[in-house]
């Protein structure tokens, strides 16, 4: 049957596919909805999960990697603040190893009070060990959220996964959604270094500079060996399912003299963008960058880059834009838009890549002149 | 058929979102690609508030505000006093109320139809609020923005009550321009 669903509910049905065994969080717009749809499927029994409505973030973190360590599936959804409220125990579940899934609802950080879409939540986590991927339709968010599961369970992996989804643009909008049954697409979860509750010991967490350096370095081998993971389960998951995702979307990248790369829900609004460019005569391309851990090897070369970015690193600049310039060694034209909810529109988009000008930075609607 | 975009005036509480909704996921019956969005902002029960709805014959892929819809729907003509209605409607473009009396507007298609009578009548009444977000689906159908049998479909498989679809019935035979 063709359904109409919020990129909420989306995340909420992966989750009743995927049958965690814990699902612990706290409610906070704009992904409360997602949380109150797994309560109700608990209520219902269609999710036969243990469901832990937490004081707090960071409790439900804490309740998600305790569940994890005794080797069951585990997820949870946040939010800004949440999320930001959760940061020891984010850190926590990649440094031990937990294949936690979680939804982040990409919204801004206060003060001033806002609720609105912005990846500055998000991007203040990039640097815990999570892999993070960020979607741009309600289906993409269903599937992102399915495959989640499978790639941090994987045991090359073993590291939690955030599927990030813009707040409101996304959480909010009703788009035709396309369920699957997954049958054996996420094999039952095996973690090697399980703890068995019903035989209890004690554990000394102490590492000194030695083992520590080597668990760190655990991790970033285990990060990069992902790459090769997330491929494969994106491949498998197109066989099965007939939906092809990838480290980015290109969009008329291949000719392009200037590619806008971008991410979230304005990457595919840029798509627009690049059809009126491309009815002018100007050889543009969007390519939307859809994983962000592990940063992939970006396919830009020869090419004048305008990068967008929904976030900014206070005396740096666009975390997006710096990563880029870094990778690629080249300057870029820098595009500070869209945080707090403003809107941005394919025009708008189409005038960033017009007037662009490379090396330097513009924050839209405040010292821009496009 | 280009990108036909709707925009959709009420007030908080009285169903415009699901109004959005239930069109939207009636153009997705029809064949076609649609998306629904409430504009979010500080709103509460009362007070004036827009959702949007596009359909398109191929995926869309705009999430940025409706600026210049095809057509506007008023399910609550007292926004009007406080509320430019008609502000970025495209010449020519569709106007429905939802009002017992005709309305002219100088260079729009100005169709009414009393959803709220209809609703009272049929007696879809929930917390004291006449429902209106089902029997519009049958004036939007006459109007052929979609097909009867769809908007039909999507009513029953949000709402058991079979009331909701014989309330767009008679709002598809009592509409008028």
């Amino acid at each position: 049957m063709k359904k109409i669903a919020t990129g909420n509910k989306a995340v909420a049905e992966a989750v009743k596919q995927v049958q965690p065994a814990v699902v612990a969080a706290y409610p906070i717009t704009p992904q409360t909805e997602i949380v109150e749809q797994i309560a109700e499927f608990v209520s219902s029994g269609e999710l036969k999960s243990r469901y832990i409505p937490v004081e707090s973030e960071h409790s439900a973190m804490a309740a998600c990697i305790g569940a994890s360590i005794t080797g069951v599936r585990t997820f949870t959804a946040t939010s800004s603040h949440g999320l930001l409220y959760m940061h020891e125990m984010t850190n926590w579940a990649a440094g031990a190893r937990l294949p936690v899934v979680m939804a982040n609802v990409n919204r801004s950080i206060g003060p001033g009070w806002n609720i609105w879409a912005e990846h500055t939540d998000a991007m203040q986590e990039r640097d815990t060990g999570w892999l993070q991927v960020y979607v741009s339709t309600v289906q993409e968010a269903y599937d992102a959220t399915l495959m989640a599961f499978r790639i941090a369970e994987d045991n090359e992996v073993l590291l939690p996964v955030m599927v990030n989804l813009d707040g409101f643009t996304l959480s909010h909008i009703m788009q035709p959604l396309d369920t699957v049954e997954i049958g054996d697409f996420i094999p039952p979860m095996h973690l090697p270094h399980a703890i068995d509750p019903k035989n209890p010991a004690g554990y000394g967490g102490l590492t000194g500079p030695d083992q520590h350096f080597k668990f760190r370095w655990d991790i970033e081998r285990s990060m990069r060996d992902s790459v090769k993971i997330i491929g494969a389960t994106e491949k498998e998951f197109a066989n099965r399912f007939g939906r092809k995702y990838g480290f980015t979307e290109d969009y008329w990248c291949d000719d392009a003299d200037v590619v806008v790369v971008s991410m979230g829900t304005l990457g595919k609004e840029a798509e627009v963008a690049i059809d009126i460019l491309r009815k002018e005569g100007v050889r543009a391309g969007s390519m939307r960058l859809r994983w962000l851990r592990p940063f992939p090897d970006l396919d830009l070369k020869g090419k004048e880059i305008v990068v967008i970015d929904r976030d900014y690193s206070f005396g740096f600049g666009g975390i997006l834009a710096k990563s880029i310039q870094a990778q690629q060694k080249t300057d870029v034209f820098s595009v500070i838009a869209g945080l707090g909810g403003q809107e941005v529109t394919y025009e708008d988009i189409a005038d960033f890549i017009r007037k662009r000008r490379i090396g330097e930075e513009l924050w839209f609607g405040v010292n821009d002149h496009v | 058929m280009t990108m036909y975009e709707i925009r959709i005036h009420s007030r908080g509480g009285q169903g415009g979102v699901t109004a959005a909704r239930l069109l939207a996921l009636s153009a997705i019956h029809d064949g076609k690609y649609a998306t629904a969005c409430p504009f979010y902002g500080a709103e509460r029960r009362g007070a004036p508030v827009v959702s949007f709805v596009r359909i398109n014959e191929t995926p869309i892929k705009i999430y940025s505000q409706i600026k210049k819809p095809d057509m506007v729907v008023v399910l609550d003509t007292s926004v009007m006093d406080v509320v430019d209605v008609l502000h970025g409607l495209k010449h020519g473009g569709k106007v429905l109320l939802n009002s017992a009396n005709k309305k002219e507007f100088a260079g729009f298609f100005t169709s009414h139809v009393d959803l709220t009578g209809i609703a009272l009548r049929e007696n879809l009444v929930v917390a004291g609020s006449p429902i209106l977000n089902t029997p519009v689906l049958g004036a939007l159908a006459k109007m052929g923005i979609i097909s009867v049998d769809s908007a039909k479909q999507s009513i029953r498989e949000m709402f058991t009550d079979e009331r909701n679809v014989k309330a767009a019935e008679a709002a598809y035979m009592e509409m008028s321009a």
